[in-house]
């Protein structure tokens, strides 16, 4: 559930993958978004096809806890499929109803299309199955950092402490929105009866008390934080220091090659 | 120098609504290196403003607080007092601010600036301090609220302040949180020598200090040993403080004519002395 927010989708297992260092992760991802996309005929979506698989097996994350993400998104996936059917621009029809037809061309293109999007999930399922939320936000953190020099030097910092609040804060307000909607149930409120006016209506009692004191919050974390010499991120160092190891280089060198490979397919066939 | 912190006439205004009102008036008062020093006080007493004033949190109205030798006025010294004199808080989830235990101690030494093969040796040495070593890689929320605070405990002393200033840490937490927390703090105090200063209104708290001072609006109004402070159980229940359930069973006893000696507070003890005035003592 969302109250396990801190590890999110985290996944523990022991594989390359998980023990990568999550800026390369990061970076490699986009990569292979990139390759997804470029692939351009069938058997560039093949060979995109086995690599993402590939990645998925090294990973050591059950095939299921993927298919689960997949759930998910499958509305959109069966519309964009539903859409491209009809999209086909080929001459042999296969179907013809109203003015709407479809041809091999679109059967084609629906399938083609459904793959990618299959394939952009799991790719990204790969990233937080295997990365924690903290990872994360280390990252996004570093990789963010030449922001400084465009004259964004605070900005980078503050998002990152953002962020970190944030993930450390969600499970504790769901904590408390629960104990007051017990508190408001016990006093007789009915929030689960009537119509969507009536529904939002009643959450109103539930909304104002934890906007206040979340506000609360804020202002006693914040004189804690200056206890513990918090000023801005001014001269702050870090404990865990991020850094690239031989791992990183090879599974770089793998993803750019696979890369080239989908170019490549491209290009001949 | 044999005092950490120094308060010379200090007091504290707030402004509420156009009116002025002094939560703190002129204190003066010295806290030794080493020692541990409880301040008691109902709510309203100016027990919190007081602890806000010693890390410079809260700058007196009128007055002057030392801390180490600094002004905790100037400007310029900011950080250095505030990593002189750390300070706990009530609500261990208000004062968490990492997802990772580990990572949370890490966060003062982080501002700091220190090397952070130094963090990492103040982090494992802090959390080895409050006994919470074997949860360095778990989450502040699936931890219990002794455990929390702890976690907000190793967070400080991981900046090694001179002094640890607790702003009612166990109010919040169940009667075994609470003896955890007390725990620790005797085990600091005699292991790593930090001065110690804590503020509460649970009176069996103020049995293991070398000092404790009573608060009333704004005032101190008994400072001494705590079995001296326990004597007076009529003074104490006039400005709202519960004795110790012990100490009051033998004032009342006492009282009545027994013959008891009522400056024991421990439960065996107390026992002991209604025992001894019974006639009934073991053999």
């Amino acid at each position: 559930m969302l109250r396990d927010i801190t590890f999110g989708q985290y996944y523990q297992a022991k594989s390359p993958i998980h023990s990568a260092d999550p800026r390369i992760k990061m970076i490699l991802m986009i990569i292979f978004i990139v390759f997804i996309f470029l692939s351009s005929n069938m058997f560039a979506l093949l060979f995109s096809f086995v690599s993402v698989a590939l990645v998925i097996a090294v990973s050591k994350v059950p095939i299921k806890l993927y298919l689960k993400n997949m759930k998910a998104i499958l509305p959109i996936l069966i519309f964009t499929a539903i859409i491209n059917l009809f999209y086909g621009d080929g001459s042999t029809v296969l179907v013809e109803f109203w003015k709407l037809s479809i041809t091999t061309e679109g059967v084609f293109k629906a399938i083609f299309m459904a793959t990618r999007i299959m394939l952009l999930i799991f790719i990204s399922s790969v990233l937080t199955y295997t990365t924690t939320p903290n990872d994360l936000t280390d990252a996004i953190e570093s990789l963010l950092s030449p922001l400084r020099f465009l004259g964004l030097k605070n900005a980078v910092h503050t998002l990152a402490m953002m962020m970190t609040i944030a993930l450390r804060f969600i499970p504790t307000l769901i904590e408390e929105a629960e104990k007051i909607m017990n508190a408001q149930k016990a006093r007789g409120a009915d929030l689960e009866s009537g119509g969507i006016i009536e529904r939002v209506k009643a959450l109103i009692p539930i909304l104002i008390p934890l906007l206040i004191s979340s506000v609360r919050r804020a202002y006693e974390l914040a004189e804690a934080m200056e206890c513990r010499c918090y000023n801005g991120g001014e001269g702050k160092t870090r404990m865990k220091q991020m850094k690239l190891k031989m791992l990183d280089l090879y599974l770089s060198v793998i993803t750019v090659l696979m890369l080239l490979g989908v170019i490549l397919i491209n290009i001949i066939l | 120098m044999d005092n950490i912190i120094e308060l010379k006439n200090v007091t504290y205004e707030y402004t509420e609504e156009d009116k002025v009102y002094a939560a703190v008036k002129n204190i003066s008062l010295d806290i030794k290196r080493g020692s541990f020093t409880v301040i008691l006080g109902h709510n309203g007493s100016g027990k919190s403003t007081l602890a806000k004033l010693l890390n410079g949190l809260n700058k007196p109205t009128f007055g002057d607080v030392m801390v180490d030798g600094i002004n905790t006025k100037s400007e310029e010294d900011e950080l250095k007092v505030k990593s002189l004199v750390g300070m706990v808080f009530q609500n261990p989830d208000n004062q968490l601010i990492a997802s990772i235990v580990e990572e949370d101690v890490a966060f003062g030494p982080e501002n700091l600036g220190l090397e952070p093969s130094l963090i990492r040796q103040r982090v494992d040495e802090a959390l080895k301090a409050v006994d919470m070593y074997d949860f360095k890689r778990s989450t502040p929320h699936r931890l219990s609220g002794g455990q929390k605070q702890r976690i907000a405990i190793a967070g400080i002393i991981a900046m090694e302040p001179a002094c640890l200033v607790l702003d009612e840490p166990t109010a919040m937490l169940d009667p075994k949180g609470r003896a955890e927390i007390i725990e620790t703090l005797i085990r600091l105090k005699e292991q790593k020598g930090i001065t110690i200063v804590l503020i509460t209104h649970y009176m069996e708290e103020a049995e293991n200090a070398d000092r404790v001072i009573v608060m009333n609006d704004g005032e101190i109004i008994a400072d001494d040993k705590p079995k001296e402070i326990f004597k007076c159980v009529k003074k104490l229940k006039e400005v709202g403080l519960d004795v110790p359930q012990t100490t009051e069973l033998l004032y009342e006893l006492k009282e009545k004519g027994f013959k008891v000696n009522t400056n024991v507070i421990s439960v065996e003890l107390t026992a002991k002395e209604i025992a001894k005035a019974l006639n009934l003592e073991e053999k």
